[in-house]
């Protein structure tokens, strides 16, 4: 090759680093590049990447709590948790999950709506997040699972616990849990980091109670390798259970109750007259609250909701009646304490009476005679109230009522409950909008028109003038609010002869006594003593003649279609007309007589008349009640209950 | 020309040894020494595998970087021909008896280690280059005939190693082939017609793209595009780095590469693992060694009286730089993922056999700085 002289050299040496220059200068600005992009990564965005390592550093495995036990007064187990065995799968365990499906819907019978459905929900969530695939499996699916696990990689098998309710008597106090839908979650905020699969009450007392019953969520915490596994715990919180409650629900009567409705549509109420204490409220009929707590099967669903005696209906506290003649009681004490009226009085039923034109009948056709206000109340008479209410008026009538405790909600957090209508000027005037006539006074004066209650409002009614007429709050939790009325019925009877004033027991025993004179409340309980104990009265022939046993009570029916005169003519029997139009029969009493104790309500639907459908439910309820008195009273003394 | 030639050969060993640059060894010794540490880390703190094999390297090759040193920086231009055709072969080789790993061939078995002959091309190509643009005249440079050649040299190698495929490996090449054509004058005009041409063949190139070198392209432009696959190593290299804060998790605490979050956490991702465990104040200083290499590599360069000894010790510290820059810009999520190795911090024997070879060279342009080559 050829020899360059070393001016070549030079010339050369120069251009090299010339462009040497150009290139070092490229290096620095690029390697102040790297730099900055260390400051903005390290120092400037460490919080947010350090956060983002421990999100993939840290895997939190949700545990889901057990609901709480609620049981009768006696301990019994009304709603509890029983075993259950459940399938769950965890996604990224699985290498395919199409096979799976398949698999699995060849040992288990899924559906591929369920297929379907679990598919979004996995599209969904956290990969190491297990999937619920079925929270109820029977025995013989669990074993066959457990035959075929070794090829079914990612599935679970999984012995947990799930609501079982032992009995449907109490289906609709209690209520029933179902899986969580997404009006649970928008309602009830303390679900929001529960578990999936978590059960949510979802009406009566499981819904009342959700939030305290459910438990709180643990959850343990791993750290876990970029393939899933987990490396070690670090945290571990294992939740709490949720709380147990005891009732004042005596299941034994609740069951006998629900016995004696058989498939009536019907409901009863019995409530302790000092305390409140709501020993039964039976709804009938019944349904399996069991059913709903695995998700419910279309076919029992179909046919509780096209039943017309309405099985998922709490009558109780959700069904609406016209108080029928149980008002009179009411209509009677407020005319008494207005003091319009001298319960002595004498007026001739004739069995039909007019005003303005207008004819009021009298449910006896042929007219009761001569009546005083006892015997008005022991034979029903309407006539006798149609006059009571003409001269007391509606807003007088309706204030008394309200006062019992009608036309408003009575027990707190039950979301079927309903307030019913107590009708005034004023409600007609702001619901209707329309004047009232003196008509609806008399229609409202033996509770027919726009009166609407609830079984439990009637109850609770009976029991404020049984107990002497004192307020009381009515509950299903013996842990709720106490009452002093025992109290002051105690030292009453270690002083009788130091009376005590009115004032004084507001201020000495908490109470709000409901009347102006006391002995308008005694007049009423011996007219329903009356009315069923002495001969003529209506529901003379469900008595007891026993001391031990002897009630007094009050019948009704509410009409549901009005009385053409051409049937009243014939006479036509409830009986011999359609299901649907015959009346609701009512009866609401308290007993023992001597002693009062207990007030109960019974509604039957379009059960005829009160005398002939509800009053003998109530007999054989009363009785049950009382001699199980004794048994309640022990356990009281037991646990040292003041009240 | 400067020194009868009888005085430069005339060197003792001692002469030799006291010439050396020793900021540059002690630099590149203590980023060995780092690296072992790091190794260490990603055994799980454990003397495994990866860790003795990389001491085990680190020493045999630095030991030679010292021996190829003390070698005549004339005997290096005599050779720098053939060991680029040897190396040339040996990338034929590869092509014809190569061991395959995870989709591409890269290597070639010998009994004591595998061989990404590549990786040496990347030193073959600057010697080549140097040794040629060394003997035409500077009026030459720009004259088509005397383009021929070089991009020949060039292309040739670069072919055979987006075939394997490998295309970081190949871009590092072609960039080395370029930074000495441009240093050796070639007018800028033909660096504009070659990019012209490059980007008018481009669509055809990625018509020949395996799938998952366009994902990485793709992936690199939006990073979130596929978090669980090509994006995850971008993303998951991101999040260690960052979460490293300014002081660290610690050593042996990065929990990223400890839970195999981090992939290739030996190879190319070797420098996020240290950052994640020493922070910003390590990176710091690994940015810093780099840079005291590279500038003392251009400092042999100003002090080298040879052409080819300046074009060599340029262009291979700008080669170095390079490599440093693609894999750091790569693992803070600046550039696509190409697979490119950090020198010396990087597990992997045959890049370590090529830098500490290239430095070995540059070392020898030192202790013969005065030394014509021909």
């Amino acid at each position: 090759m050829i020899n360059f002289g070393s001016g070549n050299t030079v010339i050369k040496s120069k251009l090299i680093s010339r462009r040497m220059f150009v290139l070092t200068a490229a290096k620095t600005i690029v390697f102040c590049g790297i730099f900055g992009r260390l400051v903005s990564l390290q120092i400037n965005e460490a919080t947010k990447y350090k956060t983002l390592s421990d999100k993939n550093r840290f895997r939190e495995w949700k545990l889901a709590p057990q609901r709480g036990i609620i049981r009768d007064y006696f301990d019994k187990e009304i709603a509890s948790n029983e075993k259950v065995y459940q399938l769950h799968i965890t996604p990224e365990n699985s290498p395919n999950l199409e096979t799976l499906f398949f698999r699995l819907k060849t040992i288990l019978n899924l559906s591929d709506r369920r297929i379907f459905y679990l598919k979004r929900k996995i599209a969904k969530q956290k990969p190491w997040e297990p999937i619920i695939v079925s929270d109820n499996l029977t025995w013989s699916e669990f074993s066959r699972i457990n035959l075929f696990l070794h090829e079914l990689p990612g599935v679970e098998p999984i012995v947990s616990v799930a609501r079982q309710y032992p009995d449907q008597s109490t289906a609709h106090l209690v209520g029933y849990v179902s899986q969580v839908s997404q009006k649970d979650l928008q309602k009830k905020q303390y679900l929001k980091d529960m578990s999936v699969g978590i059960a949510v009450g979802k009406t009566g007392l499981e819904n009342k109670l959700d939030k305290d019953i459910i438990g709180k969520v643990g959850f343990q915490r791993y750290e876990v390798n970029a393939f899933g596994k987990r490396i070690k715990q670090i945290q571990i919180d294992p939740g709490e259970s949720g709380k147990n409650y005891r009732t004042t629900l005596d299941l034994e009567v609740q069951k006998y109750t629900s016995e004696v409705l058989e498939d009536k549509a019907a409901s009863v109420c019995v409530m302790d007259i000092y305390n409140g204490d709501i020993i039964t409220m039976a709804s009938s009929p019944s349904y399996d609250p069991n059913s709903f707590v695995h998700g419910i099967d279309k076919k029992y669903w179909n046919e509780l909701i096209s039943n017309e005696k309405k099985p998922l209906n709490n009558k109780a506290i959700a069904g609406l009646y016209p108080p029928g003649s149980t008002i009179k009681i009411i209509v009677a004490l407020s005319a008494l304490e207005n003091g319009i009226w001298n319960p002595k009085k004498y007026l001739n039923c004739s069995g039909v009476t007019e005003l303005y034109g207008e004819k009021f009948h009298c449910w006896k056709k042929k007219g009761h005679g001569p009546m005083n206000m006892r015997s008005a109340i022991q034979r029903s008479c309407d006539v006798y109230f149609y006059e009571v209410a003409r001269l007391l008026g509606v807003d007088r009538l309706s204030e008394t009522a309200k006062k019992f405790g009608l036309g408003k909600k009575v027990l707190d957090g039950f979301i079927e409950e309903r307030a019913g209508v107590v009708p005034s000027t004023a409600w007609k005037r702001k619901f209707i909008g329309k004047n009232w006539y003196l008509g609806e006074t008399l229609h409202s004066g033996i509770g027919q028109g726009y009166f609407q209650s609830t079984p439990l409002q009637l109850c609770l009614m009976t029991a404020q003038i049984a107990n002497g007429g004192f307020e009381i709050k009515p509950r299903v939790l013996t842990n709720e609010k106490k009452n002093n009325l025992r109290e002051y019925i105690k030292y009453k009877n270690e002083n009788p002869n130091e009376p005590l004033p009115v004032d004084m027991l507001v201020s000495n025993f908490d109470l709000k006594p409901l009347f102006r004179n006391q002995e308008n409340i005694n007049f009423v309980k011996d007219a329903m003593f009356a009315a069923t104990n002495e001969a003529g009265g209506t529901s003379f022939r469900s008595r007891y003649n026993d001391q031990k046993f002897m009630f007094a009570g009050k019948t009704g029916s509410s009409q549901i279609k009005r009385f053409t005169e051409l049937q009243r003519e014939l006479e036509i029997k409830q009986k011999d007309i359609d299901y649907k139009d015959r009346d609701h029969a009512l009866f609401v009493a308290f007993a023992p007589y001597s002693d009062p104790k207990y007030a109960i309500s019974v509604v039957v639907e379009h059960g005829g008349t009160g005398s002939g459908s509800a009053a003998p439910i109530a007999k054989k309820v009363i009785k049950k009640v009382l001699e199980r008195d004794q048994l309640r009273e022990n356990v009281k003394n037991l646990t040292g209950e003041e009240i | 020309m400067f020194q009868p030639r009888s005085i430069q050969s005339s060197m003792t060993l001692r002469d030799k040894i006291v010439s050396m640059d020793y900021v540059l060894v002690l630099s590149i010794l203590l980023l060995g020494i780092i690296s072992m540490f790091a190794m260490y880390s990603t055994d799980g703190g454990k003397f495994d595998y990866h860790t003795k094999s990389h001491i085990l390297r680190f020493g045999v090759f630095f030991l030679m970087f010292l021996v190829i040193s003390l070698f005549q920086i004339r005997f290096w231009y005599q050779t720098s021909t053939l060991l680029y055709l040897s190396f040339f072969v040996l990338l034929l080789g590869v092509k014809y008896f190569g061991l395959t790993s995870s989709g591409s061939q890269r290597w070639l078995n010998f009994y004591f280690m595998n061989l990404q002959p590549s990786e040496l091309m990347k030193i073959g190509l600057i010697l080549f280059l140097a040794k040629y643009y060394h003997r035409i005249s500077t009026q030459d440079v720009n004259r088509i005939k005397f383009l021929f050649l070089p991009v020949v040299a060039l292309v040739a190698p670069v072919l055979l190693v987006v075939a394997q495929p490998d295309l970081g490996t190949s871009i590092l090449i072609a960039l080395g082939g370029i930074t000495v054509s441009w240093l050796a004058g070639v007018r800028v005009k033909f660096f504009a017609y070659a990019s012209i041409l490059f980007i008018s063949l481009t669509p055809i190139a990625i018509a020949f793209l395996k799938p998952y070198q366009k994902a990485r392209i793709l992936t690199f432009l939006n990073p979130d595009r596929d978090p669980l696959g090509a994006g995850y190593q971008i993303i998951q290299s991101k999040i260690a780095i960052g979460s490293g804060g300014i002081f660290g998790k610690g050593f042996l605490n990065g929990s990223q590469s400890y839970l195999d979050y981090l992939p290739e956490k030996h190879t190319d991702f070797i420098f996020t693992l240290f950052s994640e465990e020493f922070g910003f104040v390590g990176s710091l200083f690994i940015l810093i060694l780099y840079s005291i290499i590279i500038f003392r590599l251009i400092s042999i360069g100003d002090v080298t009286r040879s052409s080819f000894g300046k074009l060599y010790c340029y262009s291979f510290a700008t080669a170095f730089f390079i490599y440093v820059a693609v894999n750091m810009g790569m693992v803070l999520g600046l550039l696509p993922i190409v697979g490119a190795p950090l020198p010396i911090m990087s597990y992997g024997g045959s890049s370590m056999l090529a830098i500490m070879l290239g430095l070995g060279i540059a070392m020898s342009c030192k202790i013969y700085k005065d030394t014509p080559v021909n």
